[in-house]
């Protein structure tokens, strides 16, 4: 509308230097008129006030269209002031990075903040995107599976994806840090309008511990922006006194621009906290879990829209949120804002507009019979009425320039007679008004239907929750007062706390409203009237789903995709099944609700993940000899939770040269190789030997002491859960070793089993995994090695052969050597505490310089093993795999008694012959790479089936030529076959052969 | 996130503990047949109500120790030790299997 308004501020009474903000009120509102603050949308400068929100500046500019839709790329402006909000979804960047649909209704305005629009295409004003809306029949609900099937939906699934989605993401770092909190409370209050200021007051009183939350920045709720008195005062001045006697109570914590946004079991709940995002230099986002004795949600109601053609214009807003620009903002939506309702409540928002002298062309209801006290101070304030009357159709390409109503009877025949023109720039709407229940649900809480006021209201909870004002159905200032005291007052006493307060703050009874829609009928074209802005889904979208028999509301939101955008349906739900009730002729509670998750808002994902990332996403764990093998060039890399040395690197070596050279020195000369990740776990007691007999499929009672054994764990299972050695260190007191990678979990298991299935047995069980490092030296020079360090063992062959411990002194540490192997060469194990792992190291190293000892890495370690042909638990066993499977048959064979798993084994499945087993693999002709995971096939017909793959692979330095491992179908009666390989296409023949390849007598491992 | 309460330590958050499925699940001797054995392995009670299980105070004491919890609600009916008889719950024995 291009007529200039009588009322804007033209800039008189500003600053002269602040530019005019043309539909900025001359007075008024909860603005700051002397700090005036510049923000860019779309690249155009405007300017706003500090108090404002971006989308009350945005108005304040007579900014009208603020974005486009998301299917039909309709021109749309802002809707509501609050969470709610389904249009105006900006990418927004207010100095600490760009966000992608930030609510312009939630956004604080903050100098220098630069906003886009989204959705749109080359430009807001002129986007390509509308092809869409005026091709609308080709898109309706399910498009994806009718419109375009022929010639098939992948040949258009790439354009359509394209084009689908919202926002952008954010392409520079982001400058916010993130953390998280946790907090208990005795009474948690949710929201802070008047119900919740009075049961914040009514609990901080007696002495609880009282955390009171509110979304917005500045608490008040209603309060901010809706006339009525309080105990004879304006509601802000009641609500600014009582802010400050709350702020007076060291026991009340008043947590603004915070949103309680999930309500967990046994009273958590999750609050997002932005009240620091408006600092550049420190913007932190914080995300608390509270949990509360007791909990008040006092989270008020979300006005509803009007179903009618063309609701979706821009300058159609919520009756409530034109109050609030005007009141709290000092900003109006139009210079003629006509009114238009199905229910008393809403009349207010016309008096509003006439007591700031605004044009109200038109109030229209879908009633015949509104409440008399409306109708009678409309009649007295002179204002144009229509009862009976509807909405049939808006104009205006850009913004609204009329509305066309005509009265309800004439349109039940489907004729239009009377239908009349209202010239308007803006439109209040209400449909009613939603409790919002979404906490209460979430808490597991029950709904049930008010018919009165068309709306779900909480019925029963089985957690330890109240619910105040609006948001339990009882609508009105005086009604949210006394709700919110009796709630706040009981709250308390149910956590302990003796409350006497008499109830602070009364309201007259005539600012209760009653609010009883009717809801309209459909009386204009379907496709054009809106359920769900956000979405872009239309009457036209339900009537086509209940055509094709979706009639859950369930499967009515995921075939529209109504409500399942950002906004979650907080304005289309209640339409969405009220529009599903009336045209599967049932009642609105037979048709229920969709359930309410959390989120109640988006919540960032850095919010979500806190402190954890980068570096602290998952922390690595460092092994005790961390820094000498830094010194030494290592390359770490993750095994499981730990850093470790991949490979040490020389100036000019690759990777695989540098494994080779580390494999070679061990095999010719000595490697030094920290394992200190191996899990370590004592297991002391009269009964540790037979506890464990149970455990191991080893016989463990014939061990003696000092010497080690090779052990195998199975679950009940009967499956390979872990292996590794232990040793018997004295009578009733073992070592195990694990994997590293199940170090923590074998010690739980171990637990379970003793404290759940033999607590009769006397035994402790101890992970000492951290305590000891572990130090390899292996390789035909490792014995002269040793030679050079102080120590009081004897390491001659005679005097400790393989498989064996030995305790003393090393260096003057206390030492465990375990004469073991996991490379096929003569090996010591030696055990010192974690803190001496650097020095001994150094010692080593100097002892071995001599004899060409070298650092080894694990990718050495690994292909050593494999030459050797030893299993690696978790890669070449799986979830499958049972002892028989891996050549440990003939140990299960021999052992007499019961132990975990055994009974499993004698199942017929694990019997069988044909099951995948472990082979060794030797590639004919060349040393081309294998790799693990190619598959082993035989020809079957014109194809080919799957009887095994690669568990393991690699070219073996020692021997020169390709060495793998693999599970193969019947593969231990399968020797010297040859089968054939696939990986990605190229074929390989591959030789049967047994696991160990490498000095298979053991004569290098034993010397 | 629920609260339990651990007989050893007391009431701590849910994150502190391990569950570990149905309680009293005997095991069979290892003459059971191949049938006996998978129902001992495999099948579980499923139930609405009031749910025998085990929790593992992991993050703490490291003991197993029993609960009775209500599937539906997660109310928290009793706590008792690993071994112990399952205590008679009155007015909720109705509910059980």
């Amino acid at each position: 509308m291009s007529a200039k308004c009588a009322h804007a501020a033209d800039g008189a009474g500003a600053p002269a230097k602040v530019p005019v903000q043309p539909a900025r009120l001359a007075k008024g509102g909860l603005i700051d008129r002397d700090a005036p603050l510049e923000f860019t949308f779309n690249g155009r400068r405007y300017h706003g006030y500090a108090g404002d929100t971006l989308a009350s500046a945005l108005l304040a500019n007579r900014v009208r269209v603020v974005g486009r839709s998301f299917k039909y790329h309709r021109p749309r402006g802002v809707l509501s002031a609050g969470v709610e909000e389904p249009n105006a979804l900006l990418e927004v960047d207010a100095g600490y990075g760009s966000e992608a649909l930030v609510r312009a209704t939630m956004q604080p305005l903050t100098q220098g903040l630069t906003a886009r629009h989204t959705n749109s295409w080359p430009s807001l004003g002129w986007d390509l995107g509308r092809i869409v809306d005026f091709t609308r029949p080709l898109w309706r609900a399910g498009f994806y599976n009718k419109t375009f099937m022929w010639p098939g939906w992948h040949w258009y699934e790439g354009a359509i994806r394209r084009v689908a989605g919202i926002g952008r993401l954010p392409a520079a770092p982001d400058r916010r840090s993130y953390y998280h909190q946790n907090l208990h409370c005795d009474v948690l209050v949710a929201g802070s309008g008047p119900a919740g200021l009075a049961a914040a007051l009514a609990a901080a009183s007696s002495g609880a511990h009282v955390v009171l939350v509110e979304q917005d920045r500045e608490p008040g709720g209603t309060l901010l922006f809706e006339a009525g008195r309080i105990d004879g005062e304006t509601a802000d001045a009641w609500r600014l006194q009582t802010l400050h006697r709350l702020r007076q109570m060291p026991n009340v914590r008043l947590m603004p621009s915070a949103t309680v946004t999930g309500y967990y079991d046994h009273n958590v709940l999750t609050v997002h906290d932005r009240v620091d995002i408006t600092h550049p230099q420190r913007a932190v986002e914080r995300f608390w879990k509270i949990r509360a004795k007791e909990v008040v949600l006092a989270t008020g109601a979300i006005e509803q829209p009007l179903v009618f053609a063309g609701n979706d214009r821009p300058g159609i807003m919520l009756a409530s949120a034109v109050r609030h620009y005007i009141v709290r903002y000092s900003v109006t939506p139009g210079c003629r804002v006509a009114v238009a309702a199905n229910h008393d409540e809403a009349w207010r928002t016309a008096f509003v507009l006439q007591d700031h002298d605004i044009d109200v062309p038109l109030i229209a209801d879908v009633r015949s019979e509104p409440g008399e006290a409306v109708l009678a101070e409309a009649r007295r304030r002179g204002l144009e009425v229509r009862l009976a009357a509807a909405i049939t159709n808006t104009y205006g390409t850009k913004g609204l320039r009329s509305i066309e109503v005509g009265t309800l009877a004439e349109f039940v025949d489907g004729t239009r007679r009377d239908t009349s023109s209202v010239r308007c720039d803006a439109l209040a709407m209400s449909g009613g008004w939603s409790p919002a229940v979404h906490l209460y649900s979430q808490a597991g809480g029950r709904l049930r239907y008010d018919s009165t006021h068309g709306c779900f209201v909480p019925d029963r909870c089985r957690q330890r929750v109240r619910v105040a004002g609006a948001a339990n159905g009882s609508f009105g200032l005086g009604a949210a007062l006394r709700e919110g005291h009796a709630v706040g007052a009981a709250a308390a006493e149910a956590a302990g706390f003796a409350t006497t307060a008499r109830q602070y703050g009364h309201a007259a009874e005539a600012d209760d409203y009653p609010v009883s829609p009717l809801r309209a009928h459909r009386f204009s074209s379907a496709d054009r009237q809106w359920i769900d802005f956000a979405h872009d889904v239309t009457v036209a979208d339900i009537e086509q789903a209940v055509c094709e028999n979706y009639v859950s509301v369930e499967h009515l939101k995921r075939y529209t995709t109504t409500g399942m955008s950002v906004d979650q349906g907080k304005t289309s739900n209640l339409n969405a099944l009220a529009m599903l009730a009336q045209l599967t002729a049932r009642t609105i509670p037979q048709v229920g609700t969709t359930t309410f998750r959390p989120n109640y808002t988006p919540v960032t994902l850095g919010a979500i993940a806190g402190a954890r990332s980068g570096e602290l996403y998952a922390p690595a764990r460092r092994m005790p000899g961390h820094a000498w093998h830094a010194a030494r060039d290592a390359v770490f890399d993750s095994y499981g939770d730990w850093l470790r040395p991949a490979f040490y690197a020389k100036v000019g070596e690759s990777r695989e040269q540098a494994i080779r050279r580390e494999v070679l020195s061990q095999r010719e000369a000595a490697g030094l190789f920290e394992g200190s990740p191996l899990g370590k776990i004592e297991v002391v007691g009269p009964d540790a030997a037979e506890f464990l007999n149970r455990i191991y499929v080893n016989n463990v009672l014939t061990l003696k002491t000092a010497q080690v054994r090779y052990g195998l764990m199975l679950n009940e299972n009967g499956v390979v859960l872990d292996d590794g050695v232990f040793t018997k260190l004295a009578d009733g007191h073992y070592l195990l070793n694990t994997t590293g990678a199940n170090a923590d979990r074998i010690v739980a298991w171990l637990c379970e089993w003793h404290q759940c299935e033999w607590p009769q047995l006397e035994l402790l069980i101890s992970p000492v995994t951290e305590q000891w490092a572990a130090l390899t030296v292996a390789g035909p020079a490792a014995r002269e090695v040793l030679a050079g360090i102080e120590t009081d063992i004897d390491f001659s062959a005679e005097a400790f052969p393989h498989m064996s411990l030995r305790c003393g002194l090393i260096e003057g540490l206390p030492a465990r050597v375990q004469r073991v192997s996991f490379t096929g060469e003569r090996s010591f194990e030696i055990s010192v505490p974690a803190d001496a792992a650097e020095t001994l190291c150094q010692r080593i190293e100097r002892a071995g310089a001599p004899y060409g000892l070298v650092p080894v890495g694990v990718e050495a370690v690994l292909v050593m093993r494999l030459e050797k042909g030893y299993l690696h638990v978790g890669s070449d066993t799986d979830g499958t795999t049972n002892p028989f499977d891996v050549g440990f048959g003939a140990i299960v064979d021999r052992k007499q008694t019961d132990f975990v798993g055994s009974r499993s084994l004698r199942r017929p499945n694990d019997q069988r012959v044909d099951r995948r087993q472990l082979v060794g693999l030797e590639l004919l002709g060349g040393s081309a790479p294998l790799r693990a995971g190619a598959q082993l096939v035989e020809s079957r017909g014109t194809g080919y089936r799957s009887v095994g793959f690669v568990t393991s692979a690699c070219v073996s330095p020692t021997l020169e030529r390709t060495v793998a491992l693999g599970m193969l179908e019947g593969g231990l009666a399968r020797k010297g076959d040859v089968v054939t390989g696939m990986d990605e296409g190229r074929q390989y023949r591959l030789r049967v052969v047994s696991p160990c390849v490498y000095d298979p007598a053991g004569e290098r491992i034993n010397g | 996130m629920m609260q339990l309460q651990c007989p050893y330590c007391g009431v701590r958050d849910e994150m502190e503990f391990r569950f570990g499925g149905q309680s009293h699940i005997t095991r069979p001797s290892p003459e059971a047949t191949d049938a006996e054995w998978a129902d001992y392995l495999f099948n579980r009670d499923n139930l609405k109500g009031v749910h025998a299980e085990r929790w593992y105070h992991g993050f703490g004491c490291g003991r197993w120790f029993n609960v009775l919890r209500d599937t539906s609600t997660h109310e928290m009916l009793g706590v008792y030790r690993m071994g112990a008889p399952r205590p008679a719950l009155p007015g909720k024995d109705g509910e059980t299997p």
